[in-house]
């Protein structure tokens, strides 16, 4: 389906002897060991950049700073104007973020076609699908025909803008704040903020806001 | 480089796959990319010398190869390049591993080691450097086919655009991966009209952002 790297059953023969370990995974040991060994790295560093790429980091981070944008106009433009100041008022160190936002005369999404560039200090980690050969070779020249694959569908009237992330910047997307959200709190309206709306593949909808003003 | 990993506007890879959401599939993939990450905050090569490193993969193999295959390929190669590990004792200790029943990766911890690569980067230092273009300016992306890593993707080259902003002063890549020296410039944000790219098959109303160098450029 997605491609994937294909195990190629060097191992599979001997069940005597060893793990049936595939090729990457005896050759990932192999280095890691080595690495180690000469004390270029340490197995506690290795765990700790594991644990600060998943755990310090996700996209909750982003939708903490889409949510303040929404509810604080100043806020928003110092964001939008100086990006690295404005993500420190929340804590956040970044300092090559360029935020772009979305307009109902523009929409914005992200791609790195090169290799796979992408704003993790506020995103976390990428998903497999903007790694893709699929994602980054059809995002500059069909980004409707993709974004339709998201179930995004734009009206011909609208700019698409796609952000090649060539060089140091990194891109994020300050979605359209919906309609009907003008009483949430700033943790509520966070919470509406996808991953997705901020890589620009999809929108951010309101909360079922009917059962909301039911309550 | 002409590679396959400069690959804007190519066909034929297939639908996107939105429900494929992991960071990782794998746990290796995990641990290589920390390596990675690791080495480079180091200082044992650069990022763009692992961009480098990637992109110089035989394109049948890059595009056979998952994402973090690719990144394991480039780990290996730069390591051996870098005199870091001979080829030998990589081999040697896979075949080990292979016929061990038990074995994991010996673990050795080295707590001041951790703290220091986890600690950020100091910022960016700030260079300046007069910049040649202005927001609004006309340009030209350079037809330039360099065999060696650049970051100027082939869908632009000899395509005109506007100058959108300056972004700053940047270690230009196509040097710095090869060890030759940082040589900063301006970089741009460039916006070309989706038409001028692709002709018809593109929305007139559509366009295409992207950052590049100022010796990637000419003015229009």
């Amino acid at each position: 389906m997605h491609e994937h790297g294909h195990e190629h059953g060097h191992d599979h023969g001997d069940h005597h002897h060893g793990r049936e370990l595939p090729q990457t995974e005896l050759l990932t040991a192999a280095l890691e060991s080595l690495l180690v060994e000469k004390g270029l790295l340490s197995s506690d560093a290795i765990d700790r950049i594991v644990e600060r790429y998943e755990k310090d980091v996700g996209p909750m981070i982003g939708a903490r700073v889409v949510a303040r944008a929404w509810a604080d106009p100043a806020f928003k433009q110092r964001l939008l104007s100086t990006p690295a100041s404005a993500l420190a008022e929340l804590g956040i160190r970044m300092d090559n973020l360029v935020v772009v936002e979305n307009t109902p005369a523009i929409h914005n999404a992200v791609v790195c076609t090169l290799c796979s560039c992408y704003p993790w200090q506020v995103l976390g980690l990428s998903p497999a699908w903007y790694k893709d050969l699929a994602y980054r070779s059809r995002m500059v020249i069909e980004p409707r025909a993709v974004l339709r694959e998201f179930r995004l569908e734009l009206d011909e009237s609208v700019e698409v803008r796609v952000w090649d992330s060539s060089a140091e910047q990194r891109y994020m997307v300050l979605p359209a704040r919906p309609a009907g959200t003008e009483g949430l709190t700033e943790d509520e309206l966070a919470a509406l903020v996808s991953r997705d709306a901020m890589i620009g593949v999809a929108k951010v909808s309101a909360p079922a806001l009917a059962r909301r003003e039911g309550a | 480089m002409n590679g396959v990993h400069d690959m804007g506007g190519m066909h034929g890879f297939g639908p996107v796959h939105p429900e494929d959401d992991a960071g990782f599939h794998a746990d290796w993939e995990r641990r290589v990319r920390a390596m990675m990450m690791g080495l480079i905050r180091r200082g044992a090569f650069n990022i763009d010398e692992m961009r480098r490193a990637i992109e110089s993969i035989p394109p049948a193999e890059y595009l056979a190869s998952s994402y973090f295959e690719r990144w394991l390929t480039a780990l290996r190669a730069l390591v051996v390049e870098k005199g870091v590990l001979a080829p030998a004792d990589v081999d040697d200790l896979i075949a080990t591993l292979a016929r061990t029943p038990e074995s994991s990766p010996r673990r050795r911890e080295d707590p001041t080691l951790a703290k220091r690569l986890l600690e950020p980067s100091g910022p960016r230092p700030r260079r300046e450097a007069p910049a040649r273009f202005r927001p609004g300016d006309r340009v030209v992306a350079r037809n330039e086919h360099p065999k060696h890593h650049t970051r100027l993707p082939r869908y632009v080259r000899g395509k005109p655009g506007v100058i959108d902003r300056v972004r700053g002063v940047y270690t230009l890549p196509d040097t710095n991966a090869y060890g030759r020296g940082e040589h900063p410039q301006p970089v741009y944000s460039v916006r070309f009209a989706a038409r001028d790219l692709w002709g018809d098959v593109a929305a007139t109303t559509d366009s295409i952002y992207i950052d590049l160098w100022e010796s990637y450029l000419d003015p229009a």
